[in-house]
């Protein structure tokens, strides 16, 4: 079990000097545990430095975390506690891989927290087999692979902890659209196993779309919609002037509805799209 | 933690010192440790402290970010202190004890240099952006070229290195943050296990930053970057008036300490 409750959260980096800027304010919202999270908003406004708050990497300004019901910066114990818990996957996480195979660096996480060899290894080959890591791949070094096969490995790094929470910073950034796929199809697995929470920074709306089950919208560092992926994209002109986009098939329907087609304002899957156009069909109407 | 590292660091401003020419500023700086190095009497580092105050003052650099930048050099100003009290010849401070007061004294008068010291070249680097500044010293160093040193070169790297510092702390801070979420633990152990702690950060670094040379070079060669032969400047560097008072206020100010230091004051 792994509820998150953030209450007035705000950080401000650099703090008097003429750097000092507020990245988040006065955040507050509650993850309860199991949820798939997709987190949209533009650069800068605020995602990263949220979900680093999530596992204590950073230190709010003012307000508290709590995981559990526990304020997760209350020690220095527990602020390294968490990290077990709550893991995070940053943006390009294939640039920390170090060890001299792929089998160690996925065992870096595992070793940490005191696991025995044979826990470790157990985990390093379930973590591999999550992330579709092959077993000839475990003994070579990371620095011959691809860049989609690096990222696995560091995503693999972080699953083998097998932590309630998982966090990652836009898994898919930079890849190929069968590598994006993988990545997103391989996190669901994850989650179908082991039922863990898991929130996503993504910029690419076709995939929080389809993945999560409720999505938060941040702008100018605070939350500007909380909702079902049916209630923040039925509402696409508001997404549109924060500056993001929409998923594709919200844009088609959208394009219909200027042209005077009649179709409903909650569409965000292909499914639903052409459930809607075969509606509208079927009622003699095109 | 790691952002707090300011070496080399600028902060933008809009004050009279920031607006100096850089070759003005690295003049300054010249005659400023001649001048410090000159002091000998308590007089002429009491100038040179009022030369350093007035300058930071007119900056608007806050002492906050000078203590900050300082910090690595307090092992050296500490050591350097205790050396000077217990190694100095002189008169007891008590009878039979090691401590002397000429070594108090010197003691002092080296932690005030070390510190001074420290404090004008982070004026320089606070006021100055380091393209002004490697622009600034190659028109300074110009002369060498005609003994064939790579004055444009040497710059040039110098620039980039500056240029790349807070990038490379920024990546050290990400590297840090995503081994410190796979539990990786740097503050605790022995000096062994927390050097051995620096490997995973280490690696990472490398590699990047290898790989951030090799596409800076490629980036430069793109766009026909070779070298300082023939290279013209967008923004030419012209002294005013200003310069050439602030020079003569430095020049005035050593003049200053030389005549204490003669008067043995």
């Amino acid at each position: 079990m792994s509820e998150i409750r953030v209450e007035n959260l705000c950080h401000t980096y650099s703090m008097d000097t003429p750097f000092e800027k507020t990245a988040i304010e006065n955040i507050n919202v509650v993850i309860p545990h199991g949820q798939f999270v997709g987190l949209i908003g533009h650069t800068g406004s605020g995602k990263s430095t949220f979900i680093q708050h999530l596992n204590a990497l950073l230190e709010p300004s003012s307000g508290k975390v709590f995981v559990d019901g526990k304020d997760i910066n209350e020690s220095k114990q527990s602020r390294r506690d968490v990290k077990w818990q709550v893991s995070l996957v940053f943006q390009y996480p294939e640039y920390q891989l170090f060890e001299e195979t792929v089998y160690a660096d996925i065992a870096f996480g595992p070793k940490n927290m005191g696991l025995s060899e044979k826990e470790v290894d157990e985990r390093v080959r379930e973590a591999a087999e999550f992330t579709g890591v092959s077993e000839d791949l475990l003994q070579k070094s990371p620095l011959e692979l691809s860049g989609g096969q690096k990222r696995r490995i560091a995503i693999a790094g972080v699953m083998a902890m097998r932590p309630g929470v998982l966090i990652l910073d836009e898994p898919t950034a930079g890849l190929d659209p069968a590598g994006c796929r993988q990545i997103m199809d391989n996190i669901k697995r994850y989650r179908e196993i082991s039922g863990a929470t898991v929130i996503v920074v993504s910029h690419n709306m076709d995939d929080a779309a389809e993945f999560a089950q409720r999505i938060l919208v941040f702008d100018h560092g605070s939350i500007k919609m909380d909702g079902t992926p049916e209630e923040v994209f039925s509402n696409p002109e508001e997404l549109i002037k924060i500056g993001l986009s929409v998923p594709r098939p919200t844009a088609i329907a959208m394009a219909l509805r200027e042209r005077g087609l009649n179709i409903p304002g909650s569409i965000y899957t292909h499914e639903q799209l052409k459930a809607a156009v075969l509606e509208l069909k079927g009622a003699g109407k095109c | 933690m790691l952002k707090d590292i300011t070496l080399g660091q600028f902060f933008p401003g809009n004050t009279p010192v920031h607006k100096l020419d850089p070759r003005t500023k690295i003049l300054l700086v010249l005659l400023y440790i001649i001048m410090l190095f000159q002091a000998n009497g308590w007089a002429a580092y009491a100038v040179v402290a009022v030369f350093t105050i007035t300058s930071m003052c007119v900056s608007k650099i806050k002492p906050k970010n000078i203590f900050k930048g300082m910090k690595p050099m307090i092992f050296i100003i500490v050591l350097t202190g205790i050396l000077n009290i217990f190694y100095t010849q002189g008169t007891p401070v008590l009878p039979g004890w090691i401590i002397t007061w000429e070594g108090i004294d010197r003691a002092a008068k080296m932690i005030l240099r070390i510190t001074l010291l420290v404090t004008g070249t982070f004026l320089l680097t606070y006021t100055t952006s380091p393209m002004a500044l490697t622009d600034g010293l190659e028109i300074l160093l110009n002369p060498l070229k005609k003994i064939k040193v790579p004055v444009h070169e040497m710059t040039i790297m110098m620039s980039m290195a500056l240029r790349f510092i807070p990038t490379l702390i920024e990546e050290t801070d990400k590297i840090m943050s995503a081994q410190k979420a796979r539990g990786a633990d740097f503050e605790t152990g022995n000096i062994i296990r927390r050097a051995k702690a620096m490997l995973p950060i280490l690696v990472p670094l490398f590699v990047s930053a290898f790989r951030r040379a090799d596409e800076l070079a490629v980036a430069m060669e793109s766009r026909c970057y070779h070298g300082g032969e023939g290279r013209t400047r967008m923004k030419k560097l012209v002294m005013s008036g200003k310069d050439w008072i602030a020079l003569t206020i430095g020049v005035l100010f050593l003049i200053a300490v030389i005549v204490l230091k003669k008067f043995g004051l």
